[in-house]
């Protein structure tokens, strides 16, 4: 489904990503870990479209297209969905109103007759309950004034709506309680389905022991040092990063 | 610059021997008290002349563009086909218009009856006729003709226009909607001057809904003058639209006077015009009065867009409220200018204002000044003036969700502009201005 070639980006000059290769297949769950600043949120941001990120080399394959030259909104349509670390809050646009023309805006890149209110807030209230997202929450502006859980669940809410083949996650887990972790989690698990793929982004193994991955990747310093099964996540929140970098000539 | 000079000397004889034709046409009006306060104003804008940007108040808007071409004055029984105004009124208030073609009160074309006979809503010229005791006392007595040219060149060819009375203690049960349209039929560039002057009664409550349009493209000149008088404990919403042509040049003030516990919210809006000047001046006379002005316009090409509001806080515990936004994309202007006076004696005022803007593109301009003059001690002021981009974050984050760039910026905007939106309390016009704004956004 989604094949990262030697990928390598900048900000501002500043090489972040210093060629990234991966694989992610239909059905698989990939975790990504590694110690902050390291490239993980920058390699979210460029597989979602963010313009500021300049592509210094390589390529992306989504099921066989060129996903780097797709805009955003291309992207959103053909089913790739991030969850962002930091939601961004847009005052004077409900939640509801956000997601209703998001939805119709994809269904429609799908050929899919548009969802109209009715429709619309029925399958808003089932999503809902998947994610115990409050719906008062709805008609409020997107993400303004939720508090850190609030925004995370509102996240992996949109995601139940829109329903996407790749799904990112970066960091969904900081800022959310015990429970909400336990819930989100759950949500996203019945989610799953053999035709999508979820990256997961986390600095804990706690969200591994909800979402199980099936392959758990290191990054540092802009590069996959380290990949391997689930037992990869449970070595690194033992011992830390240390090793990793030391065994792969990586300054500490 | 000499050239302007000769453009101000040509313009001020144009209007005296405009002004003869006038008083030849008058025949018996000319005699009636009015007619005074017209030729003082002719006089008046002789001396004064026409701003120029070396005018502290007329610095960032030159006018002279708009005196380029050749001017009659408008005609004042132009045809207009019915239907021609259909397109003007709004969903659900199509029987509440008084409409004014040139400025002048059209009986055919309006469509509101009051059933209060002790309401009054009609001509301006059949009340100065009458000898309306409130036209005595409150025309032309807050807009001051004397330091103001546009206002003296307005009073001095105020023929007619609208007058509203409503007596104590009525709450009137629909909002009142002038409709303004100008029509050029000839060579020459028409000016307009409506006149408007709406007295309403102790604890008696109004909306007023003016609107401006044309039915052609025409570098005509608006020159509007409106006149508000809240008594003790009136409320008043007055939603003033410039919907005119891009060609065409717009100057209006608006004049407010507020006795005590009165409470007036203005709703500013410009989306037309190519040359457009809005003065708001605001006397809170009375203590406890409450004021309220919101502005929202929206440029393209190379309009400019002047808002200037005045708030005097002439006595003590008054509160007034500002909120400005704008939105400019090519190379259009704009500019705010808010002055909040606080008098001496005017303690315990609470006075808050704000400007907030949008630039689409890097060669639209915004000229925000606020202009706080405090002389109380006692007093909570505030404000603020920002002038930024649509937020990328923000576009990025719709976009992520499969919204095309084009909707996201429309969402952006529309979210911009929402809240001078939802301070429109008719809600027949809040529906109409968002669709007319925002056509893209709802579907
Ligand atoms: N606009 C920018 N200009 C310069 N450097 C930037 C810019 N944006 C991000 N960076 C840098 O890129 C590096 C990678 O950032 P990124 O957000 O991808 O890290 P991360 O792995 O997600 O970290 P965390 O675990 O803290 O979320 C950081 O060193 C960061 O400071
Ligand atoms: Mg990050």
């Amino acid at each position: 489904m989604l094949e990262i070639k030697n990928l390598e980006a900048s900000i501002e000059g500043n090489k972040i990503l210093r060629g990234i290769d991966l694989k992610v297949n239909a059905g698989e769950v990939h975790a990504i870990m590694g110690p902050n600043g390291s490239g993980k949120s920058t390699l979210a941001n460029v597989l979602a479209g963010r313009e500021e990120y300049e592509i210094d080399g390589g390529e992306v394959l989504y099921n066989g297209d060129d996903l780097l030259d797709m805009s955003p909104e291309d992207r959103a349509r053909a089913g790739v969905f991030m969850a962002f670390q930091y939601p961004v809050e847009i005052p004077g646009v409900t939640n509801a109103h956000f997601l209703k023309t998001a939805l119709n805006e994809i269904r429609e890149a799908r050929g899919e007759e548009k969802l109209d209110a009715v429709e619309f807030l029925a399958l808003v209230k089932e999503r809902m309950k998947l994610v115990e997202l409050d719906q008062k929450l709805l008609n409020r502006s997107v993400n303004e004034g939720f508090s850190g859980g609030e925004k995370k669940r509102n996240e992996i809410f949109q995601m139940a709506v829109l329903e996407p083949k790749l799904t990112i996650m970066d960091e969904t887990d900081s800022g959310l309680d015990i429970d909400a972790l336990r819930i989100v989690s759950n949500g996203v698990n019945k989610l799953k389905n053999p035709n999508s793929a979820t990256l997961v982004i986390t600095h804990y193994q706690r969200l591994l022991n909800y979402i199980v991955p099936d392959f758990v990747h290191v990054l540092v310093n802009g590069r996959i040092v380290e990949s391997g099964g689930k037992e990869l996540a449970l070595k690194l929140e033992e011992h830390g990063y240390d090793w990793v970098k030391e065994a792969n000539n990586v300054a500490a | 610059m000499p050239q302007r000079a000769i453009l101000d000397h040509e313009f001020i004889d144009w209007t005296k021997s405009s002004f003869q034709l006038l008083e030849n046409g008058l025949n018996g009006s000319a005699r009636l008290p009015f007619h005074g306060v017209r030729k003082a104003a002719v006089a008046q804008f002789a001396k004064l002349g026409l701003p120029t940007t070396r005018d502290e108040e007329w610095k960032y808007t030159n006018v002279l563009p708009i005196f380029k071409n050749q001017f009659a004055l408008a005609n004042q029984e132009p045809v207009v086909a019915k239907n021609a105004i259909d397109a003007f009124g709004f969903e659900g208030l199509r029987d509440k218009m008084i409409v004014l073609v040139n400025g002048r009160f059209s009986k055919e074309l309006s469509t509101l009856a009051i059933d209060d006979s002790t309401v009054k809503v009609g001509s301006l010229s059949d009340a100065i006729a009458r000898g309306e005791k409130a036209v005595q006392e409150h025309l032309s007595r807050y807009a001051d003709f004397n330091s103001e040219p546009f206002v003296a060149l307005n009073t001095a060819f105020t023929l007619d226009g609208t007058f509203i009375h409503i007596p104590d203690d009525i709450s009137m049960p629909h909002p009142i909607h002038l409709c303004h349209i100008v029509v050029a039929e000839d060579a020459a560039a028409a000016i307009a001057s409506p006149r408007t002057l709406m007295v309403v009664g102790k604890n008696s409550q109004v909306h007023l809904i003016e609107s401006y349009h044309t039915l052609e493209e025409s570098a005509h000149l608006t020159n509007a003058v409106t006149e508000v008088v809240l008594e003790q404990g009136a409320t008043v919403e007055h939603i003033k639209m410039q919907l005119e042509s891009k060609s065409a040049y717009h100057i209006a003030a608006s004049t407010v006077h507020q006795a005590e516990k009165s409470c007036f919210s203005s709703v500013n809006i410009d989306l037309g015009g190519a040359i457009v000047r809005n003065n708001l001046n605001v006397v809170l006379n009375g203590e406890n009065a409450e004021s309220h002005l919101y502005g929202f316009f929206r440029t393209t090409g190379s309009q400019l867009i002047d808002n200037h509001t005045f708030i005097d806080h002439a006595v003590p515990n008054c509160e007034s409220n500002e909120l400005y936004k704008g939105i400019l994309d090519d190379s259009s202007k704009g500019v705010f200018n808010g002055k909040v006076l606080v008098r001496q004696d005017a303690q315990k005022t609470n006075a808050f204002q704000e400007s907030k803007c949008l630039l689409l593109t890097d060669d639209a301009v915004m000229y925000a000044k606020p202009q706080l003059e405090i002389f109380a001690d006692d007093v909570k002021c505030s404000h603020g003036a920002t002038v930024g981009q649509l937020d990328e974050d923000a576009q990025f984050y719709l976009r992520s969700r499969g919204i095309g760039e084009e909707k996201a910026n429309s969402i952006l905007r529309h979210a911009f502009a929402s809240d001078i939106f939802e301070r429109i309390e008719v809600a027949e016009v809040r529906d109409m201005l968002e669709s007319l704004v925002f056509e893209h956004f709802n579907d």
